[in-house]
């Protein structure tokens, strides 16, 4: 069902993107080791496709897609080294050690394509070859998210470009820099997809951006193809928010997109797939953003995926005095990280390196006063403060009925709690048991029909004993009944 | 170089309970001021009687639970408490009633049910209901404004007003009384005038939001506007109830506190003209001579229940 749906809540936060965009996008030079995670960021790992001494070169497919996970190119030449559990975003995981010698070779397997004479499937086949994922964060294949889309049958394309996080704006140094390849993509994912019409939606904090987009609309001449602004507020490249604010429609909280007509891509993504239809290149890097005032000289890089973190910040000027975090992402939905080993993944958008006078520490935590700040800025219209009562009691009824499913974790209450109430952590944590008592109460319904057949099963076989005797007996009786003769 | 990771987010507006409540006691200025103009200094005494027992009474209560007391001593809460009570009472009111009324407020309607945040009722109104049923002569007092305290103490315009109608008179006779002033009460007028200006102040500093304040004095201003159009001998104007007794300060002071009020948006509408509504029923058909303390308390009653059907429909949902 869809009803028109006005963007509610959000925050209208202060921007620190100035100094990165000072700048042209810095290519940065390749690491002379590169660690692929096997998780670039969608939570789960590809599947290997070498072994360690095999030579591989740019573009030589490193991990085959495997779920929500897209396949995985070498964005060096050299020699695989190992594959071997490494620091990465989420802790610790699986990654792909390759030696780069250096020569920046690249696969002659790879070819651009004339995208145009090729079918919706086929598109979608390349797309998942080139192992391009969202690179808005999420890292979830796009050849998946396309298909479903065709399957479906969405009528719009929705390319996000909102970036409504304070301190990221490598969307934007892309959208400046290279507006041509976004709208190619766009022309080249709707064909994938299937859709009618492609938005793309931009804040209208970033006119350089939407300047540059037009200019080449204006190139493109494809009447499809529309750019929108939109306010910047946070958290609006979130995508429930962001379908509502540009379609009106509501994404149902048990469905995805799809289901309302609609997919979304980051903009990003719309350039990788341009980049691989027109030189045949996979995603084998990315731009990120490393800012804060714990980096003398804020940047946009273009690093290659498998980069240490250390190295952006190196590149960026390390200022290592004084206290400083460092921030996967954004300040309101980013990751802390505590080591800069950390390679670049395709779900990385940013690193902030932040000092407390970036980031004011939060105070302690005071009892709710219901106040009703975090309902006012809450994107999903929940009522965080009952939320809140009903997650410390572990209330599963009242955690259903204040909707607990629909948080989208995008920290807006936290932000303005006066009692600094880790509210998003603390949601988190809800869901987190909420998933296990599911587990646990499947587990249990298994363990019981389990049990059930097992007690059915020795019943049959006691009843089936049974007869076999009964019927043993009355043949003995009867053998011995006709041998009395009467 | 690192640091403890942390959960997201990793920035907060820094705007914190201590500071939401300091904004409150400073929006009350406007209202001491004219108390002090009006009555004199009196209030100042009352204030600051008010303030001490409340800290004391907070700091035993701490003390009593094993619970630090610093912080929650400064987050300036109990402050809003004794400020309210102090402002609500007649200026001749003894001292230490006062002080019995915040010891009721801060030890049992805050602290026995659990301290900041889980209070049901209001704790000043609690304190106001109780010094009202236990001292009604003492709580009704109060001076007429500019005058000399031993000679003119005697009844509130909205007193005046009810006895009055029982007795049969019109309004035009009534409010030709000494008790009435331009619009509402002498001097009472003014009090609410100076209860706007900061309640307009909260409302433009976000500290408090509209709902409440608005529909309180709709609940309030449509039945008694509406009353008064069919009966204008019998009942007072809409303009007279929004200018008499606690109106101002209990729309935006008041009836405000989030802690016992409901919690969405549409619920702080529902809450609010029900405490309006009730004010306006206790005052005009009531036994007491203002309704905003007892129509707050009720009202504090019913938040569960209004909190249970006024839950938004969230993002996603079918209606």
């Amino acid at each position: 069902m869809t009803r028109r749906s006005e963007l509610r809540g959000g925050l209208r936060l202060e921007a620190h993107k100035a100094l990165p965009l000072r700048h042209p996008v810095v290519q940065l030079p390749a690491p002379r080791t590169v660690v692929l995670a096997l998780d670039q960021g969608s939570g789960q790992e590809s599947e290997p496709a070498v072994r360690p001494g095999q030579a591989v070169r740019i573009g030589t497919t490193v991990a085959a897609q495997h779920g929500a996970a897209a396949a995985l190119h070498s964005p060096v030449s050299g020699t695989v080294r190992e594959i071997a559990p490494r620091p990465t975003l989420r802790g610790t995981g699986r990654c792909i050690v390759i030696d780069n010698d250096g020569r920046d070779e690249h696969d002659p397997a790879l070819l651009p394509c004339d995208w145009r004479s090729l079918a919706g499937e086929d598109l979608l086949e390349r797309i998942a070859a080139g192992g391009v994922a969202g690179l808005g964060g999420g890292a979830f294949p796009t050849a998946v998210k396309l298909g479903l889309a065709r399957r479906t049958g969405v009528e719009l394309l929705l390319l996000n470009g909102a970036e409504c996080e304070p301190w990221i704006c490598c969307d934007d140094a892309l959208m400046r820099e290279r507006a041509a390849d976004v709208v190619l993509g766009a022309e080249v994912m709707l064909a994938a997809c299937g859709a009618a019409r492609c938005i793309i939606a931009v804040e209208d904090d970033k006119p350089q951006a939407i300047e540059a987009l037009d200019a080449a609309l204006a190139t493109a001449a494809d009447a499809r193809l529309e750019l929108r602004s939109l306010p910047a507020v946070f958290p609006l490249g979130a995508e429930g928010p962001l379908v509502a604010a540009v379609t009106g429609r509501e994404v149902p909280h048990d469905g995805l997109p799809p289901q309302v007509g609609v997919v979304c891509q980051n903009v990003a993504t719309a350039a990788a797939v341009a980049r691989l239809v027109r030189d045949g290149m996979p995603v084998v890097s990315r731009v990120v953003t490393v800012t804060g005032s714990g980096v003398l000289d804020p940047a946009n890089v273009e690093a290659r995926l498998g980069t240490p973190i250390a190295e952006l910040i190196a590149a960026c000027g390390s200022c290592a005095d004084g206290e400083r975090r460092l921030i996967a992402g954004g300040s309101l939905t980013g990751r802390a990280l505590d080591d800069d080993a950390v390679p670049v993944t395709k779900g990385l958008n940013c690193v902030l390196a932040a000092t407390p006078a970036d980031l004011p520490r939060r105070g302690a935590e005071m009892p709710c006063i219901r106040c009703g700040d975090c309902a006012t800025v809450c994107p999903a219209r929940l009522l965080p403060q009952q939320l809140h009562r009903a997650a410390q009691l572990d209330d599963v009824e009242a955690l259903a009925r204040f909707g607990l499913g629909a948080c989208i974790e995008c920290g807006c209450c936290d932000y303005v709690c006066p009692s600094a109430i880790p509210l998003t952590a603390r949601f988190r944590a809800a869901r987190e048991r909420q998933r296990l008592r599911d587990l646990e109460r499947e587990r249990a319904a298994q363990a019981k029909s389990r049990y059930e057949r097992h007690q059915r099963r020795l019943a049959e076989q006691a009843e089936a004993e049974h007869r076999a005797f009964d019927e043993a007996r009355r043949r003995a009786r009867g053998d011995s009944s006709t041998g009395t003769g009467r | 170089m690192s640091s403890p990771a942390a959960a997201p987010p990793h920035v907060v507006a820094g705007f914190t309970v201590p500071r939401v409540m300091f904004q409150v006691l400073a929006a009350l200025v406007p209202v001491a001021a004219v108390h002090v103009y009006l009555y004199g200094p009196a209030i100042l005494w009352l204030l600051a009687v008010g303030g001490v027992s409340a800290l004391a009474c907070e700091a035993i209560a701490l003390r009593l639970r094993r619970r630090p007391s610093r912080d929650s001593l400064r987050d300036g809460s109990v402050l809003v408490t004794a400020a309210l009570l102090a402002l609500a009472v007649p200026p001749t009111l003894p001292w230490w009633l006062l002080a019995f009324g915040i010891a009721v407020a801060v030890l049992i309607a805050k602290h026995a049910y659990g301290g900041l945040g889980q209070n049901p009722f209001n704790p000043a109104m609690v304190g106001y209901a109780v010094l009202l049923v236990s001292f009604p002569l003492e709580m009704t007092r109060w001076p007429a404004p500019g005058g000399d305290w031993d000679a003119m103490t005697g009844a509130t315009a909205l007193d005046t007003l009810r006895t009055s109608l029982r007795q049969s008179y019109t309004m035009q006779e009534i409010q030709a009384g000494p008790a009435f002033g331009h619009i509402g009460a002498t001097g009472g007028e003014w009090i609410n005038l100076a209860a706007l200006v900061g309640g307009v102040y909260l409302l433009v500093r976000r500290i408090v939001r509209w709902h409440i304040p608005v529909a309180m004095l709709a609940g309030i201003a449509v039945p008694a506007a509406l009353f008064h159009m069919f009966d204008p001998g019998a009942h007072a104007s809409a303009s007279f109830h929004l200018a008499a007794g606690a109106t101002m300060l209990g729309a935006f002071f008041i009836a405000t506190d989030p802690v016992s009020a409901a919690t969405s948006d549409r619920g702080r509408l529902v809450y609010g003209a029900g405490i309006g509504l009730l004010t306006w029923i206790i005052r005009t058909w009531g036994g007491f001579p203002d309704g905003v303390a007892f129509a707050v308390l009720i009202m504090n009653l019913a938040v569960p229940l209004i909190d249970r059907y006024t839950v938004p429909r969230i993002y996603g949902h079918a209606g």
